[in-house]
């Protein structure tokens, strides 16, 4: 079939809300924005569990413990359903995982921050998973199959991380003074950076009319971002905290939030490697890959010896 | 990034050991891939819930128990080498369910009866 039929089938699909399937004829930019997309997602999972590792061991109850150690646990999985996804487009898990420790594959950047207290853990469940879920949300309906499949297998998992980030800050809100100065400073740290999450505004962004088209993304950027303040500035209400955000004001006639100007500065510095911690996190990164790789050759070697035994007996 | 698609996955794995040996040139050692079914509760398929490597069947088993199962979702787990799957070709879906499509005499509300037993 001519390439201009085939492009007219899978618009028509796509048109109609046919989801596409790995065996599906499309075109190389949809595989490859598809790629790029759903890996940058995997590798955000995997990275993602690094500055909450960090708390593993400090968590101040037994509970907490628990509670953070299922959500690390979620996320090596989310990583694992997106790694999967991506590979169903025929690029192999090592090659995802080379992109990553070399730099050419991105993460979000919102894992280039330090988790500097026990309150980082609740802002980061509580906005940084929030910010997570509306793009998540969103993206269960994304028009490749797999990856709205894994989507959906992730939300379903993701909402006790948000509560459970609620209800950290929560806790601490209602605790003493110098309880309630933790909350509020990770909510300032960490407020900025989540909104930079959802990316360059609607007029930056490159990548973002041609994904509209084919409806990987079906929310622009700057409409997914409103979203998240318009949640939050009525959640820190419940705190008693506040957003550091002096232009944060309700506004009657559109009824959304309006909030001041992002320092897309600092955005673009840490997406290009300037964060406070991007050489920790990609050299942990490396270094757990590496001091893994004795395990995985000797589960080769053990599963081969296991085969010859059977075949010999 | 053309030039990193070399194999085409997921129901249609071929011979060669599916995602396994690409850029195996730093003595990385890849696990296989297996698909994962999943019967939610007695009485119900196993149903496909999605992918993992593993480097044998029991690792595999355990590896779905841990990543597909945390909460619940299942009573038994079926784990298949992911090129042991034959896949239809989606470009002859057409001349292959055409049959299906032809003959509505299949189907119960192809027939018309009087009131009184349309309920049969």
């Amino acid at each position: 079939m001519e390439l201009k039929k085939l492009e007219e089938i899978f618009q028509h699909k796509i048109d109609n809300e046919i989801k596409i399937e790995p065996k599906d004829w499309m075109p190389e930019a949809y595989r490859k924005t598809n790629i790029r997309q759903i890996s940058q997602h995997a590798h955000s999972e995997v990275v993602g569990m690094l500055p909450e590792g960090n708390w593993i061991t400090r968590a101040p109850s037994l509970k907490r413990k628990a509670i953070l150690l299922a959500k690390i646990q979620d996320e090596a999985g989310h990583g694992l359903y997106l790694y999967s996804a991506a590979e169903t487009l025929g690029i192999s898990r090592d090659e995802m995982i080379e992109q990553l420790h070399s730099g050419r594959a991105k993460y979000s950047s919102i894992f280039n921050y330090p988790t500097l207290t026990w309150a980082d853990m609740g802002a980061i469940g509580w906005l940084v998973d929030g910010a997570a879920i509306i793009n998540q949300v969103m993206l269960c309906r994304t028009s490749y199959g797999p990856y709205a499949r894994g989507m959906v297998r992730i939300c379903k998992e993701e909402s006790f991380h948000q509560r459970q980030g609620f209800e950290i800050l929560y806790v601490l809100s209602q605790g003493t003074d110098a309880q309630k100065a933790m909350c509020q400073d990770a909510i300032n740290r960490w407020w900025w950076p989540s909104l930079m999450m959802f990316g360059p505004t609607d007029a930056e962004s490159s990548n973002s009319e041609q994904s509209m088209l084919w409806k990987i993304k079906r929310k622009s950027n700057d409409e997914l971002r409103q979203q998240f303040v318009d949640m939050i500035a009525e959640q820190v209400k419940v705190l008693g905290m506040t957003l550091p955000d002096a232009d944060l004001k309700w506004n009657e006639t559109k009824k959304h939030y309006d909030f001041g100007a992002i320092n897309w500065n600092e955005f673009w510095n840490v997406v290009k490697g300037n964060g406070p911690c991007n050489k920790q996190r990609l050299n942990a990164r490396i270094a757990a890959h590496q001091n893994g790789a004795w395990v995985r050759e000797a589960a080769i070697a053990y599963a081969e010896k296991q085969k010859n035994k059977h075949k010999a007996a | 990034m053309n030039n990193l698609i070399k194999k085409y996955f997921y129901g249609d794995y071929g011979e060669i050991e599916a995602g396994s040996n690409a850029s195996n040139n730093n003595k990385n050692i890849a696990w296989p891939l297996w698909e994962v079914f999943i019967r939610s509760k007695q009485g119900l398929d196993h149903k496909h819930v999605g992918s993992l490597h593993a480097a044998d069947e029991q690792m595999a088993i355990e590896n779905a128990r841990d990543v597909y199962t945390r909460r619940n979702e299942g009573v038994s787990i079926w784990v298949v080498e992911s090129k042991y799957i034959t896949a239809s070709n989606p470009e002859e879906a057409g001349e292959l369910y055409e049959p299906a499509v032809n003959k509505i005499y299949r189907h119960p509300t192809f027939y018309k009866l009087p009131d009184e037993v349309d309920y049969m």
